[in-house]
Parts: C-alpha cells; sequence; structure tokens
C-alpha cells in the first residue's frame, strides 16, 4: 500500500492530492473516498459559547508522523487498501479553512469508505497535535472529547 | 558518567510548567521524576502526573504505568509530557 503523510502550513488542494492519488495507484483502483475537515467557528468548549477567530494546531515534529504512519498501517492491515494519504495542516488557522485531508484509493467502495472512517476517528485520538482555540471569549486549549474516545473505541 | 537527557513539555504542559524543554542530568525515569519534582514548584509537578498524561521516550510512547517505571535512560534520549491529542 502507499502511504502519503504531509503535515504542513500552507492550506492544500484537494484536487492535487485526487490527481496525485489517481496518477500513483492507476487502474486497479475502483474508487477514492476522501474526507476533508474544516474550521468550526463555534467553541469547542461546551457551552462557553465563543466564536472561534483563529485555530493553532500544535506539533511533535518526527513523533507526530510516526503516529500518523502507525494509523494508516492499521487501516490496511483491516481493508484492502492500495493507498492512503493524508495532509494535516499545524500553525494558525481561521474558520472555514481546510485542516485535514484523508484520501483512501482501494478496488471497492467498501474498503475505501470504511479506511477514511477508520484513519480520520484515529487522528483523532491516536495523532499527535494539540488545538488551541482564540475565540471572543479568549484562548484555550481543546480538550478531547469522550465522544471522540468513543468513536474510535468502536473499532477494536 | 555524565549524561544528559531532553525533556520536552507540549502544548497545554508547555504552559503549565512555563519552559518547552529542559536538560536534565539523569540515567532512569525514576531519576528523571526525582529532579523535575526537585526542579519544579508542586503545582507544576502535579500536571506532569495527571493521570491522562502520556510519556513518549525517543518518540515512542511508553506502554504501562511509567509514573512507576524505573526504565534506563540513555544519553541523549528525548523523553517528551504528552496531554491528550485533539488533532483531525
Amino acid at each position: 500500500m502507499g502511504q502519503l503523510i504531509h503535515i504542513q502550513q500552507q492550506d492544500f488542494s484537494v484536487d492535487d492530492a485526487y490527481k496525485a492519488m489517481r496518477d500513483a495507484y492507476g487502474s486497479e483502483v475502483g474508487g477514492i473516498a476522501s474526507f476533508v475537515g474544516l474550521v468550526r467557528d463555534r467553541n469547542a468548549k461546551a457551552g462557553d459559547g465563543g466564536k472561534v477567530q483563529t485555530l493553532t494546531l500544535e506539533h511533535y515534529p518526527g513523533m507526530t508522523e510516526k503516529s500518523i504512519e502507525k494509523i494508516l498501517g492499521h487501516a490496511e492491515e483491516r481493508w484492502p487498501l492500495l493507498g492512503c494519504h493524508v495532509i494535516h495542516r499545524v500553525g494558525t488557522m481561521a474558520p472555514s479553512e481546510q485542516i485535514v485531508l484523508v484520501m483512501v484509493a482501494s478496488a471497492h467502495r467498501d474498503a475505501a469508505f470504511a479506511g477514511a472512517q477508520y484513519i480520520m476517528d484515529c487522528l483523532k485520538t491516536e495523532a499527535v497535535f494539540w488545538k488551541n482555540e482564540q475565540s471572543d471569549l479568549g484562548q484555550g486549549w481543546v480538550e478531547s472529547t469522550s465522544e471522540d474516545q468513543a468513536r474510535a473505541k468502536l473499532w477494536d | 558518567m555524565s549524561q544528559t537527557i531532553e525533556v520536552k513539555f507540549f502544548a497545554s504542559l508547555r504552559e503549565q510548567v512555563g519552559v518547552a524543554q529542559l536538560q536534565i542530568g539523569v540515567t532512569s525515569l525514576d531519576a528523571l521524576r526525582d529532579a523535575l519534582q526537585e526542579q519544579l514548584s508542586e503545582d507544576k509537578f502535579e500536571h506532569l502526573l495527571a493521570p491522562n498524561i502520556r510519556l513518549a521516550i525517543n518518540q515512542e510512547l511508553v506502554e504501562g504505568n511509567w509514573r512507576e517505571s524505573s526504565l534506563a535512560l540513555a544519553n541523549g534520549d528525548e523523553v517528551a509530557f504528552l496531554p491528550p491529542v485533539t488533532g483531525g
């Protein structure tokens, strides 16, 4: 399986990523599933009601890439995937900007959909990133949610 | 024998401890805990030991309870304290 992991400050083009994936895996590919995560303007802190002005993502260079490699390796063990590409941004972003792209190629749709969802669920709980929100009510570190933990556990 | 361990703190822990990185001369994880307890104020040290904090040595998560581990550390090892992750 082909893996591509990019951690970068700059925005990404879904079109370019899609084209790269089509070029990389040839006519064996029967389907490509992709998910793009965007910055929401609603504050993640429950009940606080603040509007997010900017979101800053911090990572641990080296370990972050390794943590994503592990997730993609596990996805490959579970489904017959031909390629998994992940682009994850770090640094400061405004609402509506793209944060993350997960793109999965497979011979059949079931594996592509499931693989993309699995990778996304695990990115929430295992990939080494931290979000800090700057809202009209101040700034603070986003806390991991029990919903995200529960979602990832469903795959155990 | 003198050696240096690179200790890193990320995200909320970096703010709570007040530094991103420390260099400490120890040869095991229990000695590192003792050294940090000595160097940091009580409340800062408590943040490090919180139940949801994970520890990585040379960018690999330590399995099991690192708070009770006396794992040996080698010169130049990188020990990182990681609060719960929130990517994606």
